[in-house]
């Protein structure tokens, strides 16, 4: 790799996605990378965050102390709840998702695929303890499906991919990926790369990409 | 009509070996785990358990696994890093695995409780989830057949109840009470104060007293 090259810390990428996402959105960040999405939000804009747990208006993470076991994210960890916040039930939060009233949701990845297939709950492997929890609900919930992931796995490979090889979360979800390398818009005519990292060209992205790029 | 329980034992005491039960909780939010704990006091085994997850750490459904009570367990999120008693079972065996999407498993049990014969979503659909089952596209948009989950028995935590079983609960602990009370032929709710026929809003009770069979109060602290 070029030493010129500067990849996207993943707060630069949670910066990118907290860019594109408008004010008034109701949103969803999944377990993980996402969830420094919420640090990265613009003042002045109001951004209703949904955990599926049950409950719209989450805030950020209590001062030590302040921990109430009643009041945890998806991910099982404490937070807070923000004035005109709401609690409900498993079965309205998902139809909030189900339904079509999610506007956005950023999920991490294994692969993704030039059609948009989502594979980011299993790693195929035969002694993994299986578990999905709502990341197939919320792949074909939300209005807007962002994926962020690093480009390629620890061992160089790329994780967008022709087709996925573990198994599928949801099938031609994806709408966009962001990247260390680049931002992906998933189209009808194929990926197309764009806000490639500094000091990277299309050409260099387009030889440890696993997937035709239309161009950027 | 009184539906308060005189004790925990009391609560639990006619679930026979190989019953259905549902039971509350998201990570350790709305577990009730006072109700697990004399569930493996009364010995009932063979049991399946309608939950999210498959218990954290030596506590709760974690406890009960350990005891060997579960044959089969339903849930979405078995995997906990700090819990190895379903992990062990699983690996080798032992307990049974029905893995469900989390907002299916919400939507099945509220389907049970609210005498829907099945219905179709879009949750699954093409992934090794929903292989096997019948799928059907309407207009445009693919979605898999899923059938409702009903209970013997749901075991919920709530925040305040009343003799008639209305029930309130509180912040995220909420999570699948409400559905899972409707879901079940006995539904014991663990609240952590009783108060009387009135107290409560009738505006702001979210499980009406019809689905509740038993209400049983616990002392907030747990452990």
């Amino acid at each position: 790799m070029n030493q010129d090259i500067k990849l996207l810390s993943r707060r630069d990428i949670a910066a990118r996605i907290a860019a594109d996402i408008p004010d008034g959105a109701y949103v969803n960040l999944g377990i993980g990378a996402p969830t420094e999405v919420a640090n990265c939000l613009p003042d002045g804009v109001t951004i209703i965050l949904h955990t599926e747990n049950g409950l719209l208006g989450m805030g950020p993470s209590p001062p030590k102390g302040d921990e109430d076991e009643d009041l945890i994210n998806a991910g099982k960890q404490f937070v807070t709840a923000l004035p005109g916040a709401a609690y409900f039930h498993h079965a309205d939060s998902f139809a909030m998702m189900r339904g079509g009233h999610l506007d956005y949701c950023v999920l991490g990845a294994y692969e993704v695929s030039v059609r948009g297939d989502l594979a980011n709950w299993h790693t195929g492997a035969n002694d993994a303890i299986p578990a999905v929890g709502g990341a197939m609900d919320l792949a074909i919930g939300a209005k807007s499906v962002f994926v962020m992931m690093d480009l390629l796995t620890k061992k160089g490979a790329s994780k967008l991919v022709e087709r996925c090889t573990s198994p599928l979360t949801g099938v031609a979800c994806v709408k966009r990926v962001y990247t260390d390398h680049a931002t992906f818009d998933i189209t009808p005519e194929g990926v197309a790369a764009r806000d490639l990292a500094d000091g990277l060209s299309l050409a260099a992205l387009q030889e440890i990409c696993g997937v035709r790029l239309t161009g950027g | 009509m009184n539906k308060i329980c005189p004790s925990l034992q009391a609560a639990v005491a006619d679930v026979p070996d190989g019953a259905t039960v549902m039971i509350g909780g998201f990570g350790d939010a709305g577990v009730p785990f006072q109700l697990i704990d004399a569930l493996i006091e009364q010995g009932a085994k063979d049991l399946t358990v309608i939950s999210n997850n498959a218990g954290t750490g030596e506590t709760g459904i974690a406890a009960l696994i350990k005891n060997d009570r579960v044959k089969k367990i339903v849930c979405s999120f078995p995997r906990q890093a700090n819990a190895s008693a379903f992990d062990e079972r699983y690996l080798a065996g032992r307990i049974a695995l029905d893995l469900v999407p989390q907002g299916n498993l919400a939507e099945r049990i509220r389907a049970a409780g609210a005498g829907i014969g099945a219905f179709y979503t879009p949750t699954a659909y093409g992934t090794p989830l929903a292989d096997g089952k019948e799928t059907r596209e309407i207009a445009g948009r693919h979605y898999v057949l899923e059938y409702p989950l009903a209970a013997d028995y749901a075991f919920i935590k709530a925040h305040k109840g009343d003799p008639l079983g209305n029930l309130v609960y509180r912040k995220t602990a909420r999570n699948f009470g409400p559905v899972m009370a409707t879901a079940a032929k006995c539904t014991v709710a663990q609240v952590t104060q009783v108060v009387g026929v009135g107290d409560l809003d009738p505006e702001a009770i979210v499980t009406p007293g019809i689905f509740v069979k038993r209400v049983i109060e616990v002392a907030p602290a747990r452990c």
